[in-house]
C-alpha cells in the first residue's frame, strides 16, 4: 500500500506530523491527499495511531514510591545531617554554640593576649623573648614579665613575677621573691568577666551564618 | 520551576537527602510513566524508575546545572530501560524447562513478548492494546515514540535525552509511527 504512494508525499506527511513543513509543501501535501486515496488512507491511519498513543492513560507511580526510593539511597554524609539538625533546632544550636563560643573566646583571647612585656628597668637586656640581667650588672627594683622568660646572669635586687613564662637557669643572684603564674585557669578567673562580653558579641556575629 | 529544581539540586550536591526527596516527589510520575511505557510492566517500571533516581542521586555531581535536570534524569531512565529490554531478549534455549516449574518452558515464560493471536488482540481494551503494540516496537523506536507522544517532549529535547542527532530522532519517530500504524490498522 505504502509503495504505491510517492516517497515525496510520505516525507511531506512526516514533516507535517513533526510540525516542520513549509507552507508551500503543506499546500502540495493537501493536494496529494485529495488526489490519492491510498495517500489519504495512510495519512488518516497515522493521525489515528498518534491519537491512540496519546490517549494511553497517564499512569502514576505507586503511592509509596518516594519513600521506597529514598530508603534505597546510600546514606547521606554526616556533615549534612548536622546542617539540617541546625536548621530544625535553632534554639538548641544557639545554646550549644553559646557555650562553645564562650569557652572558645576565652581560650583564644588567652592565647591572643600573649604579648611579651616586662617592667622597664635600667640595664635590662632583651634576647628574643627572654629578659636578661647581664653579667656584672645590678638591676634594682621589682620585675614583672608577661609571656617571656627571665635569665639572671648578674644581680637583681627586687621581687620577680613571671606570668606565662619561666625563670631560666641562671648564674646570677636574685635578692627577692620569685613567683611564676602560668596556669590557664588561674588566668581565666581574672579575665572571665571581660571574656563573657567578647563571647556575646562573637555569638551575635556568627548567628547569621548558621541559618544559611 | 527550573530555578526551584536547581536550588534543590544544589542542596543535594551537598549531600542533603531531604532535598532529593522533593526532586523524586516532583518527577516520580513522569519517570514512572516513561519506564512503564518502555517496559510495559508496572513492577519492572517501578524497579527501573527507582534505579534511575538512585543513579541520579549518586552521580549528581556530574550533572551540569546549566542544563535541564529532567533531560538528564530521563536520559538515565531511558538508558536503563533500553538495557533492561536488551537483557530480556532470550539468549537461552527456549524449550529448556524453567527450574522448579514442571512443564513450564521458556516459551510460556516469555509468552507476552511474542505476538498474540488475532482473537486475543480483539478482546483487548484499546489502551491495553496500544501499550502492547508499543512494547512490540524495537527499543530504539520505542524510546523515541514514548518521549514524543506520551511525554510530549520537543524533538530537540528528545535528541538530547537519547544522545542522538536530531535527524536520527526524526527517522526513529517516523519509523516507529509507521510500524504502529501497521500494527494498529485492524483496531
Amino acid at each position: 500500500m505504502m509503495n504505491a504512494c510517492p516517497e515525496k508525499v510520505i516525507r511531506m506527511m512526516d514533516d507535517y506530523l513533526d510540525g516542520e513543513i513549509s507552507p508551500s509543501e503543506e499546500k502540495e501535501l493537501k493536494e496529494s491527499l485529495q488526489n490519492c486515496s491510498d495517500c489519504r488512507q495512510i495519512y488518516q491511519e497515522l493521525t489515528r495511531t498518534i491519537a491512540f498513543v496519546q490517549s494511553a492513560s497517564h499512569v502514576q507511580a505507586p503511592p509509596d514510591f518516594v519513600q521506597k526510593t529514598m530508603a534505597g539511597l546510600p546514606k547521606e554524609s554526616q556533615r549534612v545531617g548536622v546542617k539540617r539538625f541546625m536548621r530544625h533546632h535553632p534554639l538548641m544550636i544557639a545554646a550549644a554554640l553559646f557555650v562553645l563560643l564562650m569557652s572558645a573566646a576565652m581560650m583564644s583571647s588567652f592565647s591572643d593576649d600573649q604579648q611579651f612585656s616586662f617592667t622597664k628597668q635600667e640595664h635590662l637586656v632583651v634576647e628574643g623573648q627572654t629578659v636578661v640581667v647581664p653579667e656584672g650588672q645590678t638591676v634594682v627594683g621589682d620585675l614583672t614579665i608577661r609571656n617571656g622568660d627571665l635569665r639572671v646572669d648578674g644581680e637583681l635586687e627586687g621581687d620577680v613575677t613571671i606570668v606565662n613564662g619561666e625563670y631560666m637557669a641562671s648564674t646570677g643572684v636574685i635578692n627577692g621573691e620569685i613567683e611564676e603564674i602560668d596556669q590557664v585557669f588561674e588566668w581565666l578567673w581574672y579575665t572571665i568577666k571581660g571574656t563573657f562580653q567578647d563571647a556575646v558579641s562573637f555569638f551575635g556575629g556568627n548567628d547569621q551564618s548558621i541559618d544559611e | 520551576m527550573d530555578a526551584l529544581v536547581n536550588k534543590r539540586i544544589k542542596r543535594v550536591m551537598k549531600g542533603d537527602q531531604d532535598a532529593f526527596a522533593e526532586i523524586v516527589e516532583l518527577y516520580q510520575h513522569q519517570l514512572f510513566q516513561i519506564c512503564y511505557r518502555m517496559l510495559g510492566n508496572r513492577h519492572e517500571a517501578e524497579d527501573i524508575a527507582q534505579e534511575a533516581f538512585t543513579r541520579a542521586y549518586v552521580n549528581i555531581h556530574t550533572f551540569d546545572q546549566n542544563r535541564k535536570f529532567s533531560t538528564w534524569l530521563y536520559r538515565i531512565a531511558t538508558n536503563l530501560c533500553i538495557d533492561r529490554i536488551r537483557k530480556k531478549k532470550p539468549d537461552y534455549h527456549l524449550d529448556a524447562e524453567v527450574r522448579g516449574t514442571e512443564g513450564l518452558n521458556m516459551y510460556s515464560k516469555i509468552a507476552n513478548e511474542e505476538e498474540l493471536p488475532e482473537e486475543e488482540l480483539m478482546r483487548m481494551e484499546v489502551q491495553e492494546r496500544v501499550q502492547y503494540e508499543i512494547s512490540r516496537l524495537p527499543d530504539k523506536y520505542r524510546a523515541a515514540i514514548v518521549l514524543k507522544y506520551i511525554e510530549e517532549l520537543p524533538l530537540a529535547e528528545i535528541s538530547e535525552i537519547l544522545d542522538l542527532p536530531l535527524g536520527t530522532v526524526k527517522t526513529r519517530i517516523h519509523r516507529g509511527r509507521e510500524a504502529l500504524r501497521k500494527q494498529l490498522s485492524n483496531l
